[in-house]
């Protein structure tokens, strides 16, 4: 890639700039008319076969001592049964590491673990065939909490520690220290369309698969795999998902591999789509963890060492769990500046399905921690809690985080929190909140304000990395691909706003398609926020080489200079003059023998993280944002109501504005839910007991508040060379909310001026109950 | 009698004459007409992804009403129209909701979307004057919508209905109208052999007799539990017998004395008579199911099945209702909290059919509370139910009735509680400490996944507390964090 493109980052010369405005989801009319196809909407080949996994009913870990399944082999339509046996190639779809069997044979890790697949004729023969199966287990005691695999020791993968100076020394010395032990619970993506594969063999061997995924590269490789086939005989595609969040990242994988196995042995197209009760037991969910904060600050509240203790569930394999706890600890300073800092974190290894991916990566997780340290440290103080975080904040000379990597751009930060502080009148309403709370006994109210700053690039810097091909075709229509996926976030059209403006073409020319592993090949997962900023950059640089070459071709042509040519609406300018539309230069063009197609190759700059000795620049750059929320909650039920809620966001220069909001707002209620009212809940023996949407509750459209203020932060632009000065959006905002749990706490916190409520996420009504009793007889979290 | 179902779609009658007894008609849409447009998302009910919208006649008007698709046995759209995302598009493009969603942004990954489209096009055709967000957050709460954060779909929900009715379905409501009466019978249905069979009777004699004949069938109203025994344990119910059907069933009226519910009256129908005992009922009822479930479920169903967290039998229990039972063998009535026995077991003889129940009126000195304690305010089901009714002279709790769901393997009266309180004065909140002390100790709830056993006690202790906090109106202070109550009382609606 050359120099001059990675600088050129703002918008052309066009004079019609289709970035930056709010054109609607690609697919908004197929959306409301039912017209867009997601993958069980295709048309289905003559012979498609169904699938239906099949697992131990009740226990969750032990030796399989029974596996009769000869029942399920006669029951009608029944055409295969697949075990471990089965498997051509190796019995593996984990992303890395080598240990999440397809199918177990010996025992079980975890309730749910796989131990053998029906194809039938149709999906309900295969369901109900599954329930003949007579399996028996020599059932062991499961580790099923993070408190049990502490006891037990039990870990996926080795302890790892930031560390800057001698804290807990520096501590003694502090006129105040504050600590704080709490539980943060997991969370279920709950995606609309469940996980779906659909496998269609070919000659050769040859296996294409329609896989809702966020990582077609990874289900290729798994597909492969599996089968012990060339990866170059496996190709994957994705039109569209119903939603993914991280849940489709890695645990896309095991379904497709399962359709592929079913279609490989049948010679038949096979489709894999999960039950919602199996895939809610069947796959990964954001890690809970086991939290201790403890902070030495001076007498006005400023920290001087904080010591952080991240425990995570990362269940029985290590899966994403490396990148996700690392995030968390990345983030546990949020926005403040910690002088000198022990960051712990241990990733424990349980009887429950592996943890994965969820929108934030951990991030949120760690970035909780830094928020409950900053209201444990107001509280025990008796500030207000925003004085606290505003006195605490990365600044000139303060401004290093426990990694070492710089926060350059504290200013905006500091300039955004300052706005929202004012534009949602928090001191005012503080001083109504404290008035209500001195009338009022049954109902109290708590408001707080709270900072995001989220780090931008893959922290496994390799796959910060991304390809695009782009044709333009001889009437003047340009097709484009790249290997980000869509999951609803908008990345298509954006990428192809981008591409039009590139190109110096109207949106509608620019041609959106799947995702494919065989046009645009070893992608990326579509994840950690990167999707625009790493495809709409590897887009724009295919383009650009095409524009490069009509140019060359053009100024020989017509004997100008290359700089007073312009593409833009369709046409081609010379001086400012129309000279040819598209479809005349792409004719004439081809008619010269220039090539009319590039691939776009682009990697982020600047990056470089050594983890081994915690050294290095793991992010491009900082996404921030900020949150205010009012809530009221009933001390005699732990009822809770958010009654409003302010958000300012930084997006740099917004490619869409309608689409990034839709990103905030979206991401603000997801987290919402997890902070509030989704639960995970396992019985004794180790079982998902919240499996369905009757039982695991995500925010509905009266949870969110009827004031709801969002806005974009007036930026001047990403001052790292991104596509356009945008920044990227898809995570951020999941932490915003934290705004909502701190008001809560805030809330509970005014029963008992000083004693830190020991209020735990989520907080449902009953974790708010029990928060608001222990207060009232002055127990401290 | 009739061996098909009729139902009309896309302006044309559909006569369908062999389908499973429990086939669904989210499967009859997607794999046999093969319209993808409406998806799955969960198969109980409670996502609604899988809406549709189902026109029929209520006192010969047409109405549109959303449906859950996934749980709904297709038997039961007989004599309906059927109305799915593929239809709403007409010779001027989009659908108003369809545009207006478009528009403002209210779809991301686009999964939700067809729900959302059709539940929102029954919102629009009930065209109602002075939309709230409020409304429609009540209205859209069986939708669920993992990306957009709902505040573009609710913008264009009150966009699309700013400008009233003005789409094809309105202009040929009419005609829709006299269609769907010529669809109209008093036939019996019957659709499959002696063995597996799909049976509709139109009336109640047929239903007893067959009942009679095939005790071990399935009766169905709603479909919105018994769909789940297909959908998720798989349940192959040979025969089914559609209560949906049968003549008077789901009649209800009023009287002096208070309401008579037909058994088979949905709650839609149901909350509107029962609202008028007491602005509670409607609040507790607007959060039961979703605008999809109370299309569909009835208020018969939620106690025939016996369920000890069912929200009705709490509320019915403490306004002293009475059910009505019939069989081939004759009728009977007896008090409702009498016919919940133990867990799984009801007073409800082989073939005996609950058919109606009778609701009295609050007395003038007579106060109701009910509260539905959840994890999410919309559509949960309850960690507890509780209501309290309370008779109150001259400052002085007479008699108190108390009933609680959640607490117990059945709908449960605290009768120990209920005793303590009779003398108590509600200015006296020291003389309600007897009570308060009783109910903790009397209800003895389970831990399960919506809440602890601590927890149940907690808020049952809590409750009373703010019932009598309420009844007593000792201080101006608010008691509820949502409010709603204050709401109804203010003249507004909130179902």
């Amino acid at each position: 890639m050359s120099a001059d493109l990675l600088e050129k980052t703002e918008a052309g010369t066009s004079t019609s700039q289709v970035v930056g405005k709010s054109y609607k989801h690609d697919s908004a009319e197929k959306h409301v008319s039912g017209t867009a196809t997601y993958i069980d909407d295709m048309i289905e080949p003559y012979g498609t076969l169904h699938v239906a996994p099949g697992y131990v009913l009740h226990e969750a870990c032990g030796r399989l001592t029974t596996i009769d399944l000869s029942a399920v082999r006669a029951a009608p339509g029944v055409v295969a049964v697949l075990e471990a046996a089965d498997i051509p190639g190796v019995n593996d779809c984990s992303p890395a590491m080598g240990d999440d069997p397809v199918f177990v044979s010996d025992r079980i890790a975890f309730h749910g673990q796989l131990v053998f697949l029906v194809v039938a004729e149709s999906r309900l023969q295969a369901r109900k065939a599954v329930q003949l199966a007579r399996i028996e287990v020599e059932a062991e005691t499961p580790l099923v909490s993070v408190a049990d695999a502490l006891k037990a020791e039990q870990k996926v993968l080795p302890d790892y520690e930031f560390r800057r100076g001698a804290p807990e020394a520096t501590m003694e010395r502090s006129a105040h220290t504050v600590k704080s032990s709490f539980a943060l619970g997991g969370q279920e993506h709950f995606y609309l369309e469940g996980q779906m594969a659909f496998a269609v063999p070919g000659e050769d061997g040859d296996m294409l698969v329609h896989s809702s995924t966020q990582h077609p590269t990874e289900v290729q490789h798994t597909v492969a795999k599996v089968l012990g086939v060339d990866e170059a005989a496996v190709t994957v595609e994705v039109r569209r998902m119903g939603g993914a969040f991280g849940g489709k990242e890695s645990q896309a994988n095991q379904w497709a591999a399962l359709a592929a196995l079913a279609a490989n042995a049948t010679g038949r197209p096979c489709k894999c789509r999960l039950d919602r009760d199996d895939d809610m037991i069947l796959t990964g969910k954001r890690h809970d963890f086991l939290v201790d904060v403890e902070a030495g600050c001076d007498a006005a509240g400023k920290i001087e060492a904080v010591q952080i203790n991240l425990n995570s569930r990362c269940g029985h394999s290590a899966d994403l769990s490396l990148g996700i706890n690392d995030r968390a600890m990345f983030h546990a300073d949020n926005s403040y500046f910690y002088p000198e800092v022990l960051i712990r974190s241990k990733r424990l290894k349980t009887n429950t399905v592996s943890n994965t991916a969820f929108r934030g990566f951990g991030g949120p997780q760690g970035m909780f921690a830094a928020e409950r340290l900053m209201d444990a440290i107001a509280i025990k103080m008796g500030q207000d809690p925003l004085d606290v975080r505003k006195a605490n904040f990365y600044r000139e000379g303060e401004n290093t985080t426990p990694y070492g990597q710089s926060v350059d751009e504290h200013d905006v930060l500091a300039a955004l929190v300052d706005e929202l502080e004012e534009s949602s009148e928090y001191r005012v309403r503080r001083k109504a909140v404290d008035a209500f709370n001195a009338e009022n006994t049954i109902l109290k109210k708590g408001i707080a304000l709270t900072p995001v700053k989220f780090g931008i690039s893959f922290t496994l810097t390799h796959l910060n990395q991304a390809g695009a091909l782009v044709h333009l075709y001889r009437d003047g229509s340009v097709h484009l691909n790249h290997g980000g996926t869509e999951m609803g976030q908008g990345l298509y059209q954006k990428v192809a706003q981008i591409a039009a403006t590139e190109m110096g073409v109207r949106l509608e020319k620019v041609k959106i398609t799947a995702t494919n592993t065989s046009k645009v090949a070893n992608t990326s997962p579509t994840a950690a926020s990167s999707g625009t900023d790493l495809n709409g950059m590897a887009a724009a640089i295919a383009c650009r080489e095409i524009v490069g070459r009509l140019k060359t071709f053009v100024a020989q042509q017509f004997e100008v200079s290359e700089d007073d040519i312009e593409l833009v609406d369709d046409q081609m300018l010379i001086c400012g003059k129309q000279k040819l539309s598209i479809k005349e230069l792409a004719q004439l063009a081809y008619e010269h023998r220039i090539h009319l197609s590039s691939s776009g190759f682009y990697k982020t700059p600047k990056i470089i993280w050594d983890r081994e000795r915690v050294k290095g620049r793991p992010f491009l750059y900082f996404s921030y944002g900020a949150s205010c929320s009012e809530v009221v909650i009933d001390t005699l039920t732990g009822e809770m109501k958010v009654e409003r809620v302010d958000v300012l966001h930084d997006v740099g220069k917004s490619l869409n504005p309608a689409l990034d909001i839709g990103q905030i707002e979206g991401g603000f209620v997801q987290g919402m839910g997890w902070l509030t009212t989704e639960e995970l809940w396992f019985d004794d023996a180790g079982r998902l007991r919240t499996h369905a949407p009757s039982t695991y509750k995500i925010p509905t459209a009266t949870d969110v508040p009827e004031i709801f203020n969002v806005a974009l932060y007036e930026s001047d632009g990403n001052p790292e060379p991104t596509i356009y000065r945008s920044k990227a959006v898809g995570e951020p905002p999941l932490m915003l909310p934290i705004s909502v749990f701190c008001a809560i706490n805030d809330a509970v916190a005014s029963l008992n001026k000083g004693v830190l409520p020991t209020l735990d996420a989520p907080a449902t009504p009953e974790a708010i109950l029990k928060a608001v009793k222990a207060i009232k007889v002055g127990e401290e979290g | 009698m009739r061996t098909a179902i009729r139902f009309l779609r896309k302006g044309q009658i559909v006569e369908l004459d062999r389908f499973e007894p429990t086939t669904t008609l989210l499967d009859y849409l997607r794999l046999s007409e093969r319209s993808t447009g409406t998806k799955e998302g969960c198969g109980e009910g409670d996502c609604g992804a899988c809406t549709i919208a189902l026109g029929r006649l209520r006192d010969g008007k047409l109405i549109y009403e959303p449906v859950n698709s996934c749980i709904l046995l297709l038997g039961q759209i007989d004599g309906c129209e059927l109305v799915t995302v593929e239809d709403l598009e007409g010779p001027d493009g989009l659908h108003p909701v369809q545009k207006a969603l478009v528009e403002l942004h209210g779809s991301q990954c686009g999964f939700c979307t067809p729900g959302f489209v059709m539940n929102l096009f029954t919102l629009y055709h009930a065209n109602t004057p002075g939309l709230t967000r409020q409304d429609v957050n009540t209205w859209i709460a069986g939708n669920l919508c993992r990306c957009t954060g709902y505040r573009p779909i609710v913008d264009a929900a009150l966009e699309a209905c700013r400008d009233g009715l003005n789409d094809v379905f309105a202009a040929r409501a009419m005609e829709t109208e006299s269609k769907l009466a010529a669809l109209q019978d008093a036939q019996d249905i019957h659709v499959g052999d002696d063995e597996r069979f799909f049976f509709a009777p139109s009336s109640f004699q047929r239903l007893l007799e067959t009942y009679g004949e095939h005790p071990e069938a399935t009766l169905v109203s709603g479909s919105t539990d018994v769909g789940l025994w297909v959908t998720k344990h798989l349940r192959d119910l040979p025969k089914v017998i559609f209560l949906g059907r049968v003549n008077g069933l789901s009649t209800c009226y009023e009287d002096e004395q208070g309401i008579r519910l037909g058994a088979g009256a949905s709650y839609a129908v149901a909350e509107q008579f029962l609202k008028s005992i007491d602005p509670d009922l409607e609040v507790v009822i607007s959060r039961i199911g979703s605008k999809q479930v109370r299309a569909s479920g009835t208020v018969g169903g939620n106690i025939a099945n016996g369920s000890p967290i069912g929200d009705m039998p709490p509320m019915l229990i403490a306004l002293g209702a009475e059910i009505e039972l019939q069989s081939n063998r004759g009728r009977r009535t007896l008090p409702l909290e009498s016919f919940f026995i133990d867990y799984g077991k009801q007073d409800i003889a082989e073939n005996e059919v609950l058919t109606s129940i009778s609701v009295p009126r609050l007395s003038a000195d007579e106060q109701f509370r009910a509260y539905k304690i959840t994890k999410r305010f919309d559509q949960d089901i309850s960690a507890v139910m509780a209501a309290f009714c309370l008779t109150v002279k001259d400052g002085v709790v007479e008699r108190a009735r108390m009933a609680f769901g959640g607490v117990a393997g059945i709908p449960k009266r605290a009768s120990s509680a209920e005793a303590a309180l009779v003398g108590s004065s509600l200015e006296d909140p020291g003389s309600w400490q007897d009570a308060l002390n009783a109910i903790e100790s009397e209800l003895v709830p389970l831990t399960d996944m919506r809440a602890s056993s601590t927890y149940r006690r907690d808020i049952v202790r809590g409750l009373l507390e703010k019932a009598l906090l309420e009844i007593s109106a000792s201080s101006s202070q608010k008691t509820r964090v949502h409010g709603q109550r204050e709401l109804v009382e203010g003249g507004a609606h909130v179902s």
